[in-house]
């Protein structure tokens, strides 16, 4: 179900660009070698710190030292691969990595859909006003609140585990601002009346009008939020300690070890950036459409 | 949190009201459905709202009652001190240290970064064969993270070993101290920023030059205007509103820049000198390093306060900026409709049918809601 609702935006753009191509030649003619060539210099600029780094992961300190920088990886790459899996854990922060992003992302969709679908298509006192204040509170950094919340987490004697990191990041106002946004438009208003007609109450009506409906953005949040946990750094590094890390504050360890390898730490970098470089090459163009379709609705 | 909640009802309470069939004889069932449908939306939103308060709204507010105390990070409350946390903030070079540092870093991020995003759009806003490729490539490091980024360009900008340095070198240039002096560490932190949110800022402007209808580029070509011209006449002024919005984006994210600075130079909060010290360090360091939680909270709220002065400055020149080019399209289009209101009022007058003269300059001043004094005077 998810594969084909995912599929169809990249579908309908396939088709607009069809269309676009036929109607007007004049301007949309293919361009010339110029374009490429620049598309080629973007690309280098995209990709090339990180083949150095994947590199420079695969040799030991030693190839820090030469002027020009080597261009093919070494053979060293397991070794500090297992170096790194000695110096930090990295399994467990991966677990708990994995954990934390796949709870909040849940949270977030569940909680964004339903009052999203709330703000998009019933009808409540008060609703502008608390939209309104959604739209508010989108513009604060809420981040700047760590030190209460930290000063809660270690009355309730949460610091060090991994609840502490997801609680704060339960709902966002960005997600019931995207959700409504998506919602507005997309559900009919006769479809829910025809469903509140044939007997259905107000949350199976949600069920199987509103939640079939809203899974494409259901997906595309999904995938931000899952994002922004993933990366998230200041929090996790406050309130967990090194024994119980996440993959970003583990991954930091190796920055600080007091005797820096530095083929180490770019093979950790490289290492920690693999699961999301997996995600991207599966989820890419969602994540482009994604991009693309929050920047024209929002 | 309580008189937000509140407020809405007496602003929004006839629209909403009007809608929920009342019928006389309520049957049981019939007023359960009736208590469904107005209690549900409020049973939706309130997992937000709820969460939201908790851990939002109410350590935001907390943080300022804490900065209105001496408060240690192990010892707890100490006194009241009232605004004397804020003072001593205000007074403390280290502060205003940092301060410079968090906007300097962020020009040198966010307008590099809005320039280069605009031209990669422009250039993908082609009739590209193997579009997702490119588009994807240009994407690739956004999902590289803050840590990682951090971690692969402190080492690129290496002072002893770098891959920056050793090129230079080897062209017998002189390295470059990136992390000891601050404008060429200013410039190794916003690059990290740069790398990693330019291929997302220029998808964003990408979707906004997709959107312009292509019927307007078409005539414009038609009138023989080349790409450069349809890009600066066509392009960027329609992509105006979506660049705001990056650059909001980019304000609220740019001066609370942490991870960065932080992994920079993992012994030092913020370099040696605190030559790259951003004010979320130094609020992280007075907190936990100094465990003074009442300075730190002070340090948090005048952070606060900047990002929606700064937000709210993007807001009103953007605003001003839209609603003076609007004003002067508006303007330009009821001229014109007004010389053509003129001429056919001067028509009708001669066929002597008054009335409708006055329908058709009241016609014509509509669309625009505030009355355009030039539309009806020439009119009339």
């Amino acid at each position: 179900m998810s594969a084909t609702t995912l599929t169809r935006p990249t579908e309908a753009a396939e088709t607009s660009h069809v269309r676009r191509k036929s109607r007007f030649h004049g301007i949309d003619k293919r361009p010339g070698w110029l374009t490429y060539a620049l598309l080629g210099v973007f690309f280098l600029c995209s990709a090339y710190p990180l083949w150095w780094s994947f590199v420079m992961g695969t040799r030991d300190n030693a190839a820090f030292g030469s002027t020009w920088p080597p261009l093919l990886p070494g053979g060293n790459f397991w070794k500090n691969v297992g170096e790194v899996f000695d110096t930090i854990p990295f399994w467990l922060a991966l677990g708990n990595s994995l954990l934390i992003s796949s709870i909040i992302t849940v949270s977030v969709i569940t909680f964004s859909t339903l009052a999203g679908y709330a703000f998009a298509k019933l009808r409540f006192k008060g609703r502008d006003g608390l939209m309104v204040f959604v739209i508010a509170t989108m513009a604060i950094p809420t981040q700047l609140g760590i030190i209460p919340l930290f000063m809660v987490m270690r009355t309730l004697g949460w610091t060090g585990e991994i609840g502490a990191v997801i609680i704060p990041t339960l709902v966002t106002a960005f997600g019931v601002f995207f959700m409504r946004q998506y919602l507005v438009d997309v559900i009919p208003d006769e479809l829910i009346e025809a469903a509140r007609m044939d007997g259905a109450n107000m949350i199976s009506t949600f069920w199987h009008v509103g939640v079939p409906a809203a899974r494409p953005a259901m997906a595309i949040l999904g995938l931000f939020t899952f994002m922004t946990a993933w990366t998230d750094f200041l929090w996790p590094l406050l309130v967990l300690d090194a024994g119980n890390p996440t993959l970003q504050t583990a991954l930091s360890q190796l920055q600080s070890a007091r005797y820096v390898d530095y083929s180490i730490v770019l093979a950790g970098a490289i290492l920690a950036t693999l699961p999301l470089l997996l995600l991207f090459i599966v989820a890419g163009k969602q994540l482009i459409s994604g991009i693309m379709q929050g920047a024209v609705k929002g | 949190m309580t008189s937000t909640l509140n407020r809405p009802p007496v602003e929004s309470s006839s629209p909403a009201t009007s809608h929920i069939p009342k019928k006389a004889p309520i049957a049981w069932k019939h007023r359960l459905s009736a208590f469904d449908v107005k209690a549900s939306p409020y049973f939706y939103v309130a997992p937000f709202f709820i969460l939201f308060a908790i851990v939002g709204l109410f350590p935001l507010v907390y943080t300022f009652v804490v900065s209105l105390f001496d408060w240690h990070l192990l010892k707890g409350q100490g006194d009241f001190v009232g605004l004397g946390n804020f003072v001593a903030v205000l007074n403390d070079r280290f502060f205003w240290n940092s301060l410079f540092n968090t906007v300097s870093i962020f020009f040198l991020s966010s307008i590099p970064q809005l320039v280069a995003a605009v031209v990669i759009a422009a250039v993908l806003d082609q009739n590209l064969r193997a579009r997702t490729f490119w588009r994807m490539s240009i994407l690739l490091p956004y999902v590289v993270t803050p840590v990682a980024v951090a971690m692969i360009f402190s080492n690129v900008f290496g002072e002893d070993y770098g891959l920056i340095n050793n090129l230079l070198e080897s062209f017998g240039i002189t390295p470059v101290m990136w992390q000891n002096e601050t404008l060429p560490s200013h410039i190794a932190i916003a690059t990290m920023v740069n790398w990693r949110w330019t291929g997302y800022n220029a998808l964003i402007l990408l979707a906004a030059m997709q959107s312009v209808p292509r019927d307007i580029h078409e005539s414009a070509a038609l009138d023989g205007a080349g790409a450069f011209r349809r890009f600066f006449s066509i392009t960027l002024p329609s992509i105006r509103p979506t660049m705001v919005f990056v650059i909001i984006t980019a304000t609220i994210g740019g001066l609370q820049i942490f991870t960065e600075p932080r992994l920079f130079d993992p012994v030092t909060a913020g370099g040696s000198q605190r030559q790259f010290q951003t004010t979320v360090l130094y609020l992280w360091e007075m907190a936990f390093f100094r465990q003074n939680f009442g300075k730190a909270s002070a340090i948090a709220w005048l952070l606060f306060l900047l990002i929606v002065i700064f937000g709210l400055i993007n807001f009103v020149l953007s605003r001003s900026i839209a609603t003076a080019e609007g004003r002067g399209a508006k303007a330009r289009s009821q001229r014109r409709l007004a010389k053509v209101r003129a001429r056919e009022a001067r028509e009708s007058l001669r066929a002597g049918t008054a009335a409708s003269v006055h329908r058709k300059t009241t016609l014509g001043a509509d669309p625009s809601k505030s009355a355009e004094p030039p539309a009806e005077r020439s009119a009339k």
